[in-house]
C-alpha cells in the first residue's frame, strides 16, 4: 500500500476499521507523509535525507473511559488488533470528566493545499535548487548555509457517527543564511509555499546576499526606544505569541494576557490599534490550511481581532460546553490584514528609525503582559530622512506585541512568511511601530 | 533549549497547544514490558544494510536500529488530562558515498529487505549531493568494539511502575498545592527509554539501554483584586535515572531559604513550598534595576552554563554548520589557538563529560560508535577545547572523536550534540551561607525561568523562579520582576567564587533543540552555587 492514500482509499480503509469497533464510540485517524531534505553549510552540502512515515490511530470510548492505540501495519489482522487494543485500554482507563463524545458528521469547506509539483520533488531536484543558490551565494567572499525541505502528506479521520474528513497537503520551506567570509556581515531569507513551482531559490538567495553585504560595517547605536520598521519575517515571531495566547479557558481562569480582574476576559474589548485586523481562513489562496481541526470540528473563517477589538477566543468543545458557547477550534492559519504601503514607502516616510529584518530567540518574560525578549539578527539598519543610512549592531529588545500594536504607525502589504521560531506560516504585513524598546547591545553578527 | 517553552504553556493550562515533542506512536503501557527485537536479529538486519550500502558503492556505513519508548502522565488539579504512551521503532542508515554523507530512514523495518532498501536510498542521496561537495568528508579513524552493550544503572525502571502509582503521585501533588493556596496546578511525569543498536563498517555492534525521567509541576496563584498572577515551577531536575529519582532521601535535600534537591526529589514537599512562594511573589517587592552581585543556585546556573558555555563551544557551530539556524559562535578557532583566551576568571573550570552517572548525557558509546569520556573545555579561566565528532575533529588537529554524536530518533541523522557541560566546584571549602555572608548588595536566584541569547552567544538575558534580596550579608526578602543581562565573557570573568563539591548538583534540559530538521536532545549541567559580581539587573514589569 502506498504511503499517500487518495480520498477513496482512505475512506475505504477507515470504514473497514470502524466496522470492527465494539465500543460505545470510536474515532479513527489516519495519516501518511514523505519528507525529503537537503542541508548545506560552508558552501557545500552537509547532511540530507528522506523519511517515510504512516500511522493509524484508534480512539475507543465506553462512556467517559477512553483508550487510544495506533499501528503502522494495514493488513486485516493488524487492523483488528489495534481496535481491540484501544478497547482494552478504554476499559482500564480512569473516567475523564472532560471527555466529549464524538461529533455528528460535519460540513467542511474547500482548501487546496496539495500540489503535484511538490509531490514530484526528487533528491536531484532538491540538489539542483540548492546548486543554483550556491552558485550565487557561495562565491566572492560569501559563505552560505541553508536548508530545503519538502513534504507530501495526507490526514483523514472517521468516527462511529459517520463523520469523515480528508485533507492532502504539500509544502516546501527554504531558508538561507549568507555571511561574509570576514564574519562582519550576515543576511537571511526564508520562503515557504505549498506549491514547489513558486520557489525561486535564486531570487531568494539574492535577498540574503544583499543583506549580508549591506550589513558589513555595522555601527553601535545607544539602546532605547526607537521607531522600527519590522519586515514581515521579524513581525511574525512577535505576533505568534499573541496568537498562542488566544485560549478562552486560560483567559477565563485569570492566567493569560486576555484575562481581566474578577474572572473576566478581554473578549469584546479594544486591546490594540483600530487598524489591526487578524483572522483565520483555511481557504485563503496563499496560505491554505486544513478545513477541519484534529477533533473533526470545521475550520471556518474566524475573526480574532477586528478593528483592534478581541472578537473571538478559542474554545475547546469541553470549555464551550462549560461556558454555554459554541466551540471555536484553534486556527490552522493566521492572516493579519495590512495596508497598501510598500516597504520602500515606509522607509521613505521615516525621519529616524531602525529597519529590523529578522528577530531571534524570542522568549516570554511575563505571561501577564506578554512581555517578550529576543534579539535582532542578520541585517539591522539605521534609517534617517527616509533613507537607509548604515547597518547597526544588533540589539536585545524587551517588548510586548500588545504594546507594540498600540504603537502602530503604518501597515504595509501582507505577505506569506515562515516563523523562524515555530516554523508556522502566516500572512503578515510589514509594520512601522513607534517606541519599540531595545534594552541592550549585542556584539553578535 | 527547545524553541517552544512547553512548561510555560502547560503551566498556563493550554493543553491543546502543548508542544511536547512526541516521537512515535501511541501504544499500550504493557507493550513497554516487551524486550523488543532480539540482539541477534538486529545484527542480521544491520549486516543486511551494511552489505547493501557497500555493494552500491558506500565507503562507510552505520546503521541505527532504534526502539524509543515514551510515557507522559499529564494532570491538572484533580484530573488526569492525558496519559501518552508512545513507541517508535525503525532503522536509520547513514553512508559516505562519493565522499558525501547520505541518510535514509524507514519506519517499522523488520526485514533485511527493509534495511537494505534504506541503505540503498542513503547511497542514492549521497551520490545525488556529491556534486555539491568541495572536498570529501574526512572521518576520524575509529576501532571497532565487536559485540558490546551498555545499560543505564537504574534502580527502578519507570516503565515497570504501574500507571496508578504515577497518577496517585501527581494527583497527591496537585491536592497538596490546592490545599496550600494554589489557584491552579499542572503536573507531568516524563519518562523516556531509548533502546538503540548501532552497527558500523568499523566492526562495532553496540546495544544500549538508556533511561531518563523528569517530574515537573507549575503552581499558579492569582490575586483576585488586581487580577495579577504568579507562577512557581518545580525545582526538580531532569535526570538519567529510573523512578528511583522520586525516592525521598533526606541526604539528597539541600536546606536553606527553600529546599533544593540532589539525586532524589521530594515532589510533594516542593509543591507545598511552591504554593506558598507563588502567593508570596504576588506581594513581593518589584526589583529596582541596577548592578547586583548575583548568587546563583545550581537549579538556575545550569541554564546559563548551557546557553553561554555549552552551545558556543560546539565545534559545528564554531565552523558554521549551524549558521542558518542556531547560529555560529564568538569562541572562534583563533581564540582557542591563541592558548590564552580568557573565557572566565581563574575560578572557572568548565568540563564536558558523557560518563557522569545519573546524568542525561551518560552513555557507553555515542551514536557513531565512539567510547564516551570526560574532557576540559575551559581550564582555570582559559579556553582549551571544544566538543567535536568524527567528521570535524581533524580540524582541531586531533585524530580521535570526543564521542558526542547523537540522533534523537532512528529517523534523524546523527550530528554533534552537547555533552553534559559542568562548572567544576571550588577547591576551597565554602558553603552557600558563607558565600551570602560576604555579599553587600545582591540577589540570590533559585530555579530557571525565561532565557534568551544571541546567535553568537555574547548577549544573554535570564529570569528565574525565586529571587531573594541580599543586603549586607543577609537575605532580607523576596523580589520579583527580575532578569539579568550580560555578555558571556564579561559574565564568566565576574565569577569570584564557587562553592565546594558538597554543593555540586546537576540540572538540565530535557528537550534541547538544534539542527534542521530540528532534533531534541537531553543534557545535564552541574555546578555548585556560584557568585558573580556587578551584573546588570533589569525590571521586567509592564502595564498593558
Amino acid at each position: 500500500m502506498s504511503v499517500i492514500l487518495t480520498e477513496a482509499e482512505a475512506k475505504a480503509l477507515l470504514e473497514k476499521v470502524i466496522k470492527l469497533s465494539r465500543a460505545d464510540e470510536c474515532v479513527v485517524n489516519l495519516q501518511g507523509e514523505i519528507r525529503g531534505n537537503i542541508r548545506y553549510a560552508r558552501n557545500e552540502v552537509s547532511t540530507s535525507g528522506n523519511l517515510t512515515n504512516k500511522n493509524l490511530a484508534v480512539q475507543s470510548a465506553f462512556g467517559k473511559k477512553v483508550g487510544v492505540a495506533t499501528i503502522d501495519e494495514f493488513d486485516d489482522a493488524s487492523l483488528e488488533k489495534v481496535v481491540r487494543r484501544a478497547e482494552e485500554l478504554a476499559r482500564l482507563a480512569p473516567e475523564n470528566p472532560e471527555h466529549m463524545g464524538v461529533l455528528e458528521p460535519q460540513q467542511y469547506g474547500k482548501s487546496k493545499g496539495y500540489f503535484e509539483s511538490t509531490a514530484n520533488v526528487t533528491p536531484e531536484v532538491r540538489a539542483e535548487a540548492v546548486a543554483k543558490s550556491l552558485a550565487l551565494a557561495g562565491q566572492d567572499q560569501l559563505t552560505s548555509a541553508g536548508f530545503l525541505e519538502n513534504r507530501t502528506g495526507f490526514s483523514a479521520m472517521m468516527n462511529s457517527k459517520g463523520l469523515f474528513a480528508y485533507y492532502p497537503s504539500t509544502g516546501v520551506n527554504f531558508s538561507l543564511t549568507v555571511r561574509t567570509d570576514d564574519g562582519t556581515g550576515s543576511g537571511y531569507v526564508i520562503r515557504g509555499y505549498n506549491d514547489f513551482s513558486k520557489l525561486d531559490t535564486v531570487a531568494a538567495s539574492r535577498i540574503a546576499v544583499q543583506k549580508a553585504r549591506g550589513s558589513v560595517g555595522a555601527k553601535a547605536l545607544e539602546p532605547g526606544k526607537y521607531t522600527v520598521i519590522l519586515e514581515p519575517t521579524a513581525a511574525s515571531v512577535l505576533l505568534e505569541n499573541l496568537y498562542f495566547d488566544l485560549d478562552a479557558r486560560s483567559a477565563d481562569e485569570g492566567r493569560s494576557s486576555f484575562s481581566k480582574p474578577g474572572g473576566k476576559t478581554r473578549l469584546g474589548e479594544k486591546i490594540v490599534d483600530e487598524r489591526v485586523n487578524i483572522y483565520s481562513d483555511p481557504s485563503h489562496p496563499e496560505l491554505p490550511s486544513a478545513p477541519w481541526s484534529g477533533d473533526g470540528l470545521p475550520q471556518n473563517r474566524v475573526s480574532w481581532i477586528e478593528k483592534g477589538v478581541v472578537k473571538n477566543l478559542a474554545y475547546s468543545r469541553y470549555w464551550a460546553q462549560q461556558k454555554g458557547v459554541k466551540p471555536v477550534p484553534f486556527p490552522g492559519n493566521m492572516i493579519m490584514e495590512g495596508g497598501t504601503a510598500t516597504l520602500d514607502e515606509m522607509i521613505r516616510s521615516t525621519k529616524k528609525g531602525i529597519l529590523v529584518t529578522k528577530l531571534w530567540y524570542i522568549r516570554q518574560v511575563d505571561p501577564q503582559t506578554l512581555l517578550l525578549t529576543g534579539l535582532t539578527r542578520d541585517g539591522t539598519f539605521y534609517i534617517e530622512d527616509g533613507k537607509i543610512k548604515h547597518p547597526v549592531k544588533n540589539f536585545r529588545f524587551n517588548e510586548s506585541p500588545i504594546i507594540m500594536l498600540n504603537n502602530l504607525e503604518t501597515l504595509g502589504k501582507p505577505e506569506r512568511v515562515v516563523s523562524t521560531e515555530s516554523d508556522q506560516s502566516y500572512m503578515v504585513p510589514p509594520m512601522k511601530i513607534r517606541e519599540f524598546t531595545f534594552s541592550s547591545l549585542s556584539d553578535a553578527v | 533549549m527547545k524553541r517552544r517553552d512547553f512548561i510555560q504553556l502547560s503551566g498556563l493550562g493550554i493543553g491543546g497547544m502543548m508542544m511536547v515533542p512526541v516521537l512515535g506512536h501511541a501504544t499500550s503501557p504493557e507493550s513497554f514490558l516487551d524486550s523488543g527485537i532480539d540482539v541477534a536479529v538486529k545484527k542480521r538486519l544491520a549486516d543486511a544494510a551494511l552489505n547493501a550500502a557497500k555493494s552500491k558503492g558506500a565507503t562507510y556505513t552505520d546503521v541505527r536500529i532504534g526502539r524509543y519508548l515514551n510515557q507522559f502522565v499529564i494532570t491538572r488539579e484533580d484530573k488526569v488530562q492525558n496519559i501518552v504512551n508512545t513507541e517508535s521503532y525503525g532503522v536509520g542508515v547513514r553512508v559516505i558515498a562519493d565522499g558525501c554523507w547520505g541518510f535514509a530512514a524507514i519506519v517499522d523495518a523488520k526485514t533485511e529487505k527493509d534495511t537494505a532498501k534504506a541503505a540503498e536510498e542513503a547511497v542514492a542521496i549521497a551520490k545525488a549531493n556529491a556534486r555539491l561537495m568541495k572536498s570529501p568528508v574526512i572521518l576520524a579513524p575509529q576501532k571497532g568494539f565487536g559485540e558490546v552493550s551498555w545499560k543505564a544503572p537504574i534502580k527502578r525502571n519507570a516503565f515497570e511502575v504501574p500507571i496508578q502509582e504515577k497518577v496517585d503521585l501527581l494527583l497527591g501533588v496537585n491536592d497538596a498545592a490546592m490545599k496550600n493556596g494554589a489557584n491552579y496546578v499542572n503536573s507531568i511525569l516524563f519518562m523516556v527509554n531509548e533502546q538503540k543498536y548501532f552497527a558500523s563498517t568499523d566492526g562495532s555492534y553496540i546495544d544500549q539501554d538508556i533511561h531518563r525521567m523528569w517530574p515537573i509541576f507549575a503552581v499558579t496563584c492569582i490575586d483576585p483584586k488586581t487580577g495579577k498572577f504568579e507562577t512557581r515551577q518545580s525545582l526538580s531536575a531532569p535526570v538519567g535515572m529510573g523512578y528511583d529519582y522520586l525516592q525521598v532521601n533526606p541526604a539528597d535535600k539541600v536546606t536553606g531559604i527553600t529546599t533544593r534537591y540532589n539525586k532524589g526529589y521530594d515532589m510533594l514537599e516542593d509543591v507545598v513550598a511552591a504554593a506558598h512562594q507563588a502567593k508570596e511573589k504576588l506581594s513581593a517587592k518589584s526589583v529596582e534595576a541596577g548592578k547586583y552581585d548575583l548568587v546563583l543556585d545550581p537549579s538556575h546556573l545550569w541554564l546559563t552554563i548551557h546557553e553561554s558555555v555549552g552551545h558556543p563551544l560546539e565545534l559545528d557551530r564554531v565552523l558554521g554548520y549551524e549558521a542558518n539556524f542556531a547560529g555560529t559562535s564568538f569562541a572562534t578557532l583563533d581564540k582557542l589557538k591563541s592558548g590564552n583566551f580568557n573565557y572566565g576568571s581563574p575560578e572557572v573550570t568548565l568540563f564536558a563529560d558523557k560518563t557522569q552517572e545519573g546524568s542525561l548525557g551518560a552513555v557507553g558509546w555515542d551514536d557513531e560508535g565512539v567510547r564516551t569520556k570526560r574532557w576540559d573545555l575551559v581550564k582555570d579561566g582559559t579556553l582549551v577545547n571544544y566538543q567535536a565528532i568524527r567528521d570535524q575533529v581533524h580540524i582541531l588537529g586531533e585524530n580521535e572523536s570526543h564521542g558526542c554524536c547523537y540522533a534523537d530518533s532512528w529517523s534523524s541523522v546523527q550530528f554533534q550534540r552537547m555533552p553534559n557541560v559542568s562548572l567544576a566546584p571550588g577547591k576551597d571549602p565554602l558553603s552557600v551561607k558563607e558565600m551570602i555572608k560576604d555579599v553587600k548588595k545582591g540577589i540570590y536566584i533559585i530555579g530557571d525561568g525565561s532565557f534568551s541569547i544571541d546567535q553568537q552567544r555574547y548577549n544573554f538575558q535570564f529570569g528565574g523562579q525565586l529571587f531573594y534580596e541580599i543586603k549586607d550579608g543577609e537575605i532580607t526578602g523576596m523580589l520579583k520582576d527580575v532578569a539579568y543581562q550580560s555578555n558571556t565573557q564579561e559574565f564568566w570573568n565576574s565569577c569570584v567564587k564557587v562553592c565546594d563539591e558538597k554543593d555540586f548538583r546537576l540540572g538540565g534540559s530535557f528537550f534541547d533543540g538544534k539542527g534542521q530538521p530540528s532534533q531534541s536532545s537531553a543534557v545535564s549541567h552541574g555546578s555548585s552555587t556560584a557568585r558573580f559580581n556587578g551584573v546588570n539587573v533589569i525590571n521586567t514589569a509592564r502595564k498593558i
